[in-house]
């Protein structure tokens, strides 16, 4: 195998064994639209980081952040419904950033490869990135993980146990921001969120214990994203959404299983 | 400090508690006390601010400035409203149980006083509206609590179920000595298992004994001539068994 392969599939390990934990609160929180709103803006966070010269990582990582910290006052504002609200953000975000691109002619990307992700073209600098900021985003989910699962259980439950709930939500935002923004190079802005929700929620039925959970979501991960690969190598299938549909596949036999 | 405060039995008091919520006036100088060993229950109609006082007391809505005593060092138990745990969280009763840092032996003894030990390894999406409620309890009890806070605790159980829960939290008071806060919707069967009554409507509307109450011209005008009749009704009934002692009143704040 071709030492590219080699480094796509360390790179696609590497995200799915932390998109995996991460996933299942999205998927516990109902988050998956909301994940896919920071994720759209994501396109908008890549414009910035060309136009300002800055690193695109960095600029997905804000624009997702900024995304999560406005939709938090809207939606508690209750004006609008919060699938309206993020409806309006997660599609106005994506054009916005396709318009902005279009704005820097002078600039050639490869727009399918951030829109569906371009695996085959990580680099080592890309593996040793996503080592290390899965390895912080895993430690720091590890030390949340009790008062987190409180608090997605019944929150004013949490604050009357003085769990600081307002300040664990923020650090959850930057934690999926930054999974975002890892998980972006393998399949893609418009499939981030199914590497966050599709391995967590196919691990449900396997499991009786949250921690069992994530621990399956990110083998389920991991395994989508070897058959994936595979099926890329050997079929020259679209690397990111075959990963998707090995997910999938997945996801689909665990309903076969009763839930414990 | 009042006359009232210096009580070694005060566990936690609201005084003159305002809280707005969106610029509509919730609760109005609301005072309420807690002591030790007493069940103290909140009476009054739907969006009287009930739970908001809960959650002014257990410092969920803080409040500025601080409008709530309590008894340096004392710790809270709360047992929520509107609690579930949605299917897609695989969860046990003793996970559940278990979020904090508390012993597994601490664990089986709580459910056990609780009476849902034998459900210890089950999974939480399964059990049925009582089940669920004496397991929440059994959360709130393993924190060793001095006051314990619960909001609407039989909601969502039958109403066999709902006895049997309000002589449990009875018994369990007897036995700790806790002081007990609850939110109760169900005005027939709390009459006969409180020690004092607060009839909350933004404001405090009257408040002492069962009795007292429910002859209050403010609580007939909230909830109507015909409850208080049947309530009339019910305590005649209930006094005549045996539970005579429920409506003692344990100690009523000085006035």
């Amino acid at each position: 195998m071709a030492d590219f392969m080699l480094l796509s599939w360390l790179a696609g390990l590497g995200v799915a064994a932390v998109s995996g934990p991460l996933g299942c609160f999205v998927v516990w929180r109902r988050m998956a639209y909301f994940g896919d709103t920071m994720a759209h803006g994501g396109l908008l966070g890549v414009a910035m980081g060309l136009m300002l010269h800055a690193n695109l990582t960095l600029g997905v990582v804000v624009v997702s952040c900024v995304i999560a910290l406005v939709l938090l006052p809207l939606q508690r504002r209750q004006a609008f419904a919060s699938d309206t609200l993020l409806g309006i953000l997660s599609h106005g975000t994506l054009s916005l950033g396709l318009v902005v691109l279009g704005f820097m002619s002078e600039v050639r990307i490869d727009l399918m490869g951030y829109l569906f992700g371009d695996i085959l073209a990580v680099s080592m600098a890309d593996v040793i990135g996503i080592v290390l900021g899965g390895g912080v985003v895993l430690s720091i989910l590890a030390r949340l993980w009790n008062p987190l699962l409180l608090m997605t259980i019944h929150e004013d439950l949490a604050r009357a146990e003085g769990v600081p709930v307002d300040r664990i939500h923020l650090i959850f935002m930057l934690l999926i921001a930054l999974v975002i923004a890892m998980t972006m190079k393998i399949v893609g802005i418009l499939l981030v969120t199914s590497m966050l929700i599709i391995p967590a929620a196919a691990a449900r039925n396997l499991v009786r214990s949250p921690e069992a959970m994530a621990l399956f979501g990110a083998l389920i991960g991991m395994l989508s994203v070897s058959l994936g690969l595979a099926a890329s190598f050997y079929w020259d299938t679209p690397s990111g959404p075959s990963i998707v549909v090995a997910a999938m596949v997945i996801f689909i036999s665990s309903l076969l299983i009763p839930q414990k | 400090m009042t006359a009232a405060e210096s009580s070694p039995n005060l566990l936690l008091a609201a005084r003159e508690v305002d809280y707005h919520l969106g610029g509509r006036k919730i609760l109005d100088r609301v005072n309420l006390q807690v002591h030790s060993g007493e069940i103290v229950t909140l009476v009054g109609p739907n969006g009287a601010g009930k739970t908001t006082l809960l959650k002014v007391l257990l410092g969920i809505h803080p409040s500025h400035p601080p409008q709530v005593w309590r008894k340096p060092g004392i710790r809270l138990g709360y047992v929520p409203q509107n609690i579930s745990v949605d299917s897609v969280l695989p969860l046990t009763v003793s996970r559940f149980l278990k979020l904090g840092r508390e012993s597994m032996g601490a664990i089986m003894e709580t459910l056990e006083l609780t009476g849902v030990v034998h459900l210890h390894d089950a999974p939480v999406h399964g059990l049925s509206g009582g089940e669920f409620k004496r397991m929440v309890l059994a959360r709130a009890m393993l924190g060793r609590p001095d006051v314990l806070v619960l909001d609407e605790p039989v909601q969502g159980v039958d109403y066999a179920g709902e006895i049997e829960l309000y002589r449990l939290i009875g018994t369990l008071r007897d036995r700790f000595g806790w002081g007990v806060l609850l939110v109760s919707h169900d005005l027939h069967i709390v009459m006969g298992a409180t020690d004092r009554v607060v009839c909350l409507n933004h404001h405090v509307c009257c408040t002492g004994k069962p009795d007292h109450v429910s002859n209050h011209p403010e609580f007939k005008e909230l909830f109507g001539d015909h409850v208080v009749k049947s309530l009339a009704l019910y305590h005649h009934r209930h006094r005549c068994d045996d539970h005579g002692e429920h409506v003692t009143l344990k100690r009523e704040s000085p006035i």
